[in-house]
Order: C-alpha cells, then sequence, then structure tokens
C-alpha cells in the first residue's frame, strides 16, 4: 500500500527527467564525442574537447569579462533597485504609479529593447549624443570603443534588470516586521541609523537571494551582446553565453560547444556557491 | 442575311474565344505586370495540380528573401493547389536550422533558401538539379557566374534566384562638380576621380570626412562599411584584401595554397588590405566601425557618405524613387592596386594598370533536400519562384534582396526605362555588374566544409585588428594559426578536395 504513493511522484519524476536529466546527459555524452559540421553523430573523442577548452583563452578572456560584467551590473542593480524600493515603501504620491512604472524595462523583450538601446545609442543618428551635444557634453563613441562599448552593455543590462531587483527588495520590505522599527524610534535612531541597523541586517536574507538569482541570470547574458555590438568591437564585449553561441550554432561545433557549456556550468556552480557562502558570512549575524 | 448572321456569330465566337483566352492568360492578380513565357510561367506552372501534396520550405526571415519566398509560395500554391508551408528563420540561426535535420537523417524542409557560400558543407544533403530544369529557359539565361556559384565539380545542386558581388557605389554629385574637384586638387594637388585602388579610396575618403559637401546642414563622410564583427564583415575585407593577394598570373588558391593547404591570410597582401582596412575607420562616420550591412545599406543609401561597397542594396536604396540622392550615384569596380604579392616569388610584382580581382561573394540561394518526398513540386516550387515574370518583379523591389543574375538583367532598358534610373547609373551599374562576370581573376567564397568556423575565425581576427588590439600582422597570424587548426580537425584531404572546387572557378578552369 505504502509503496502505492511513489506511482503519485511518477509524473513529476517523468517531467525532471525529460526536462533536466536528460538533456544534462546527452549534453555530457556530446561533449565526448566531435559532433561537428562535418562529422555529424556520436562517435567519442575521449576528453580531447575538453583539453582544447583548457588551451582556448578566448573562451577564459570572455568568462573574465562575464565576471567583470555580471558582477558590477548586478551590484549597480542592487542599490539602485534597493534606493527605489526605499523611496516607494514609504507614503509618498502616485506610489502605485510608480510601481508599475519602474517595473517596464523588465517586462519588455530584452531583443526588442536591444535593438532600441543600439539605436538610441547610434552614433550618428541616435538620440543619446543629440543630448549630450545639446547640453554641451560632446560625443561619445557608445558602441565603436571597447570600454565605451562595454560600459553601453552594462547600462542596457542595468536597465533592464534593475525592476526585477526592485521587486524582491520591495516584496521584503513589505513583509519586514514593525518591532524593531518601533523600538528604533523609541531609541532616538535617525533614518540613517535606522537603514544600517534595522533595515539592512533585516534585508540580509532576501538581498542574498535577489544577488544569487540576479548573478546567475546577468551570466547568461546573450541578447544584448548579440544585437548591440556583436561582441566587438574586437572581443571587446564577447561573453561566454555569446562565444559558446558563436561556437555551436554559428560555427556548428556541437561536441566542442558542449564541453564549453559544461565547464561554464561547473564554474558557474563553484563560483555561485562561493559567493553566496561569502555574502552570507558578511550579511547575517552569526549564530551563538 | 443568312451570310451576315453567319459572319456575326463567327465574330463573335472570335471575340468570346479570345476572351476566354485572356482571362486565362491575365495573372496580374498576383502582382506582376504580365506573364512572360518560359518553362515555369505562370501559364505553365497553372496546369499542374498537385492537389494533397506538401511542400515545406525554409527561409531567412522578411523582407530579405524572406518576403519573396512567402509571396511566391503564395502564389504556387494558389497555382497547383499545393499546400505551402514556410518557415522563417533569422540569418545567424538559420545555418543550424538546416544542419541539424540532415545530420539527424529527419525530412524537415523540401526546399532551402540560406548563403550560397555553405555549398562545401551542404552538398552531401542536397538533389542534383534535373536536366529539365537545368535546360529551362530562365536557367539557360542565368551568366556563367552564378552557375559556377550553383554547382559543386560538375553539378549543379543549387537553384540560382540571385546574383551577389561586391562593388564600388559612390556620389555623381561629388566627383562630377567642377567645385568640388577644383577643392580637392587645391588641398591634395591630385584630380578627383574614382578611387582606382584602396590607398586611392582611402586618400578621397579622408578628404570628405567631416564636412558638409552635399550642402544639407548635416555632417558627411568619406565611407561607409560593413565593419561589425559576425555581420558580414568578412565580406567586406575580402573585398579590400582581393587585388593585392589575387594575382592574376598566380594559380592554385587565393585563401590557401592549395598544394599544401598552408592559410594564405597573413602573407603581405592580405596584412597590406587589413592596414587599409584599419586606416579607413577615420573616413568613418561616428560609430560607423560598428556598422553592420544595415548600417552601410542607410550610411551610404541615405546620403550621409561619399562611398561605399557591398552588395546591391545600399545602390538600390540609394535609387529608390523617394531617395534625395536618386540618380546622383554611380557604380564602379571595387578598386585595385598597383602592387599584388607574388607568393611564388615571395615579392610584390608591380602592374601598369591596377590589379582587379572582383569579389564574387556570397548571395542567396535555394536548393532541394535529397530527402524530399515532393522533389517533382520542390523544383517546380523554384523554377516557378524565379520565373522570368516572378524574377523581373522581385528585381524591383530592394527589400527582396533579389540582384541581377541573368544576361537579361543586364539591359538599359530595365533600368532605364522600366525603373526609370538616370543613364549614368543605369549604365554604370549594368556595365559594373557585367565587367565583373567577364573578369578572369575573380575571387569566390571558401566553399568548404566548415566555412563559418574559418569565417568567424577571420572575423574575430579582423576586428580585433579594427579594435587596436592586435597590430594587422599578430591578427592575421592568429587567424591562420585557426585555420590550421580548423583544417587539422577537418582533414587536410576533404579540405583540399572541396578547396579545389573554389580554384578551379577563381582559375577559370570550370
Amino acid at each position: 500500500m505504502y509503496r502505492d504513493k511513489y506511482f503519485f511522484l511518477l509524473p513529476g519524476l517523468v517531467v525532471l527527467i525529460a526536462i533536466i536529466i536528460f538533456p544534462l546527459l546527452f549534453t555530457i555524452r556530446v561533449s565526448f564525442s566531435s559532433w561537428d559540421v562535418f562529422q555529424p553523430g556520436l562517435d567519442y573523442i575521449g576528453g580531447r574537447n575538453f583539453a582544447r577548452v583548457f588551451e582556448d583563452t578566448r573562451f577564459w578572456e570572455s568568462l573574465l569579462r562575464l565576471s567583470v560584467l555580471s558582477v558590477s551590473s548586478v551590484l549597480l542593480q542592487y542599490v539602485i533597485g534597493f534606493a527605489l524600493a526605499l523611496a516607494v515603501w514609504r507614503e509618498i504620491r502616485f506610489r502605485r504609479f510608480f510601481r508599475v512604472l519602474f517595473l517596464v524595462p523588465m517586462m519588455t523583450t530584452p531583443v526588442v529593447m536591444s535593438v532600441i538601446w543600439r539605436t538610441i545609442f547610434h552614433e550618428s543618428l541616435g538620440p543619446a549624443n543629440d543630448i549630450l551635444q545639446a547640453i554641451g557634453l560632446g560625443t561619445v563613441p557608445w558602441l565603436s570603443t571597447g570600454t565605451a562599448a562595454f560600459i553601453s552593455v552594462l547600462i542596457v543590462e542595468v536597465w533592464q534588470w534593475t525592476p526585477f531587483m526592485f521587486l524582491l527588495l520591495l516584496a521584503g520590505l513589505v513583509s519586514l516586521p514593525r518591532e524593531p522599527y518601533l523600538a528604533a524610534a523609541i531609541d532616538g535612531a535617525g533614518p540613517i541609523r535606522t537603514f544600517l541597523q534595522v533595515t539592512f541586517p533585516l534585508m540580509a536574507p532576501i538581498t542574498i537571494g535577489a544577488i544569487i538569482i540576479r548573478l546567475i541570470e546577468a551570466s547568461k547574458i546573450m541578447e544584448t551582446v548579440y544585437v548591440m555590438t556583436s561582441g566587438g568591437p574586437g572581443t571587446a564585449t564577447e561573453t561566454s553565453s555569446y562565444y559558446i553561441y558563436i561556437r555551436g550554432l554559428r560555427d556548428f561545433q556541437i561536441g566542442y560547444s558542449a564541453a564549453l557549456s559544461l565547464t561554464y556550468l561547473v564554474i558557474m556552480i563553484i563560483s555561485l556557491t562561493i559567493i553566496a557562502k561569502v555574502l552570507a558570512r558578511m550579511l547575517l549575524p552569526r549564530e551563538g | 442575311m443568312k451570310r451576315t448572321q453567319m459572319a456575326l456569330l463567327l465574330s463573335s465566337s472570335i471575340a468570346l474565344a479570345s476572351q476566354g483566352a485572356l482571362a486565362q492568360g491575365d495573372y496580374s492578380r498576383f502582382g506582376i505586370k504580365e506573364d512572360i513565357p518560359g518553362t515555369c510561367s505562370y501559364a505553365n506552372i497553372d496546369k499542374k495540380d498537385y492537389t494533397g501534396k506538401t511542400l515545406n520550405i525554409i527561409t531567412h526571415a522578411i523582407p530579405v528573401m524572406g518576403e519573396p519566398t512567402a509571396l511566391h509560395a503564395k502564389q504556387f500554391s494558389e497555382l497547383t493547389g499545393a499546400e505551402v508551408n514556410v518557415v522563417h528563420v533569422p540569418f545567424g540561426d538559420l545555418f543550424q536550422r538546416i544542419m541539424i535535420p540532415f545530420q539527424t537523417g529527419q525530412n524537415a524542409y523540401d526546399v532551402m533558401f540560406y548563403g550560397s557560400l555553405w555549398i562545401g558543407d551542404l552538398n552531401p544533403f542536397l538533389e542534383p538539379v534535373p536536366e529539365f530544369y537545368r535546360n529551362s529557359t530562365g536557367m539557360q539565361d542565368v551568366t556563367p557566374n552564378y552557375i559556377g556559384v550553383a554547382s559543386w565539380g560538375d553539378q549543379m545542386v543549387q537553384y540560382p534566384v540571385d546574383g551577389d558581388r561586391h562593388y564600388l557605389k559612390y556620389r555623381t554629385d561629388v566627383f562630377d562638380n567642377p567645385e568640388m574637384q577644383a577643392k580637392y586638387k587645391e588641398a591634395t594637388g591630385k584630380d578627383l576621380r574614382v578611387p582606382q585602388t584602396w590607398e586611392e579610396y582611402n586618400e578621397v575618403a579622408a578628404f570628405f570626412t567631416n564636412w558638409d559637401w552635399d550642402g544639407d546642414g548635416e555632417t558627411n563622410y568619406g565611407s561607409a562599411e560593413v565593419v561589425k564583427r559576425d555581420d558580414l564583415m568578412f565580406s567586406a575585407f575580402i573585398s579590400r584584401v582581393a587585388p593585392f593577394a589575387k594575382h592574376p598570373d598566380v594559380k592554385g588558391g587565393f585563401f590557401f595554397d592549395l598544394e599544401t593547404m598552408t592559410p594564405l591570410v597573413n602573407t603581405p597582401g592580405w596584412v597590406r588590405g587589413l592596414e587599409l582596412f584599419v586606416e579607413a575607420q577615420k573616413t568613418f562616420p561616428p560609430g560607423g566601425n560598428n556598422f553592420g550591412l544595415g548600417d552601410e545599406i542607410f550610411s551610404f543609401g541615405g546620403g550621409q557618405t561619399l562611398m561605399s561597397y557591398s552588395w546591391d542594396d545600399a545602390y538600390i536604396q540609394a535609387m529608390q524613387p523617394d531617395s534625395r540622392i536618386r540618380d546622383k550615384v554611380a557604380a564602379a569596380p571595387l578598386p585595385g592596386s598597383y602592387e599584388v604579392w607574388n607568393r611564388e616569388t615571395g615579392q610584390w610584382d608591380k602592374f601598369d594598370e591596377p590589379n582587379r580581382a572582383p569579389y564574387i561573394t556570397w548571395g542567396w540561394t535555394s536548393a532541394v533536400s535529397k530527402n524530399s518526398k515532393v522533389k517533382d513540386v520542390a523544383f517546380d516550387f523554384l523554377c516557378f519562384f524565379s520565373n522570368e515574370a516572378n524574377t523581373l518583379s522581385d528585381l524591383q523591389i530592394g527589400r527582396f534582396g533579389v540582384n541581377p543574375y541573368r544576361k537579361s538583367h543586364f539591359t538599359l532598358d530595365l533600368w532605364q526605362d522600366k525603373l526609370g534610373w538616370s543613364e549614368k547609373s543605369a549604365q554604370t551599374y549594368i556595365d559594373t555588374l557585367s565587367g565583373m562576370d567577364l573578369s578572369k581573376n575573380r575571387v569566390f567564397d571558401l566553399r568548404v566544409p566548415g566555412v563559418n568556423q574559418f569565417m568567424s575565425a577571420l572575423a574575430v581576427g579582423v576586428s580585433e585588428a579594427l579594435a587596436g588590439q592586435k597590430t594587422p600582422q599578430e591578427a592575421l597570424d592568429g587567424v591562420a594559426e585557426q585555420w590550421t587548426a580548423i583544417v587539422d580537425r577537418i582533414g587536410k584531404d576533404t579540405v583540399r578536395a572541396a578547396y579545389a572546387n573554389v580554384v578551379a572557378l577563381e582559375d577559370n578552369l570550370q
């Protein structure tokens, strides 16, 4: 009789195997093959693809670039998102309007928004340079020099995903207990002290969750790079996911791109675990 | 009386019969001016009945090639009763969407529209064009260049639907303007003329950069080029390199030495081309070193820049009826070089006339899958797609991406009389395009297995040099290293066997 209960797990198990386990196992199998445009199918070549990954400086450079991009964009998203959440958390006029307004960027399609931003940053026709010129600041080579292109991609990322951070942090703020604030008020704490000693510590678990979720998402950045810069100028904005896309779907090196994907996956799991632990140690109160 | 009645009856019968015939032959409802007799004319396809048959087509996103595919698929369905399904895919995904079903043995698509340079990868999966279609009226009119592009060895496996090449476009209102000629002479001591070499191109472009030479209140620039990485930039680079590296008297390979399969991409001719490409950046409009094809089209076609070179689109854009620079543009062969690298002697050879190496760059093509169960319907569709009436109509719509590829497309009356182009715009266009067909020093795409890998490596190297991350020599050395690794992975003999087909075209052996 007790065995029957396992049948109820079956649908969930089948879905789990179909959408997570099977693709992962298949990717692992493909990564040990030389499946390429000229060599279809699953032969076995041992760890040659992985050996090639370790010699592929372009991949490691793209990973380093991705790290800088995702960490800096998520930090900016966190700071701005927290500030906006604090602003509408309080009783201000048109609070509901602002809450919806701040969510608009997140609700738009990344590819479409990347096209719009590419037009905004267009150095001949786009409004960004027109505005800068109108206020006497001169023009910026938004997408045609390495550093500026990197910053442009960063700006779009921050613009697009700050609302997500805002949403999570606002939900956290709304759910905070009132008692610590009453106690702080009785103790005569000002707004800054209240924030530093009450709000921020109470928000720590949500902060860690929000940052980790966003880091996972930010590390998959693809559409913005694809549309705005194609990884250029040179390789200045090439991220790991864009590089894997080029190797897998443009060059059709299926076996090699599977090895790249798995390497990337392992690195992401390790680094995000470390980041989560470090954040927890820094932000959460120590027990005992 | 009876005789009169008989005459009336006879004449009315003739009138009715001719009316019937007219109704049967009137296909203007399909958007064409009139049907043109030919193997796959509307009238001939109308006779076919493919009711109950289904044709699956994969093509590019709308509008370029995607829009004419959808349009002619609908027409074909209405005429024959076949069910025609069209899948539109962005260019970046097109290759893998075609290749994966082939590699996994699925019969996903009967007809494919794609870039002709992929023939090296796709040819094992393509059905050769049957003799009936090779002898069709439309095919007989295709120029030898595009028969060559459609062929793999001695077999035609692609169905020509488009003709592409790179050529120079320039503003005649500047080059023919005595005031501009005087200004240029005063500043440089040289006569202003259509650039004959890439060095001259850069010089002229530099002079006409950063000032309002057309008096519209906006700053103008010298050159618009396709420079964005992974956005067909490799084609622009090959155009710039060709006259330095394609020696008319040295046979046996432009990309590789066919004998040894050593990459030639880092030899001095290629490096010289890249140095001039890097130098040209100062003549681009702001943001010009991130220009993709669309930006190049609108920069030149919109009147921002003096010169440009790539496919036909920018020229057609400039010649649109509502364009402010309509009839102020002309076409010319790509600039050449007085010095050409001779890889046999290891020296630069000097020429009295600039060496020209027209680049017959990839364009759209089509093919039928070997796995297709409806090959007859598929070939009839392609024959209909490219019939005389449809092609004539498609050529006139810039966004369709269909460019001249038949002898009959190079007639003045088509462009001047039917489209209303000025004589100079039409004549230079025809002369330039048809002249490329006659050249004996042409460069074709690297049509070998893994072409995307080779071109991707090239684009990254060139982009690194353009961004100043590496010197041209360092960048191309890196490309050569990667090309060697790709050749080793694919197999030297496999690549050589495929590359021999390209060399045969370039060395005029086919």
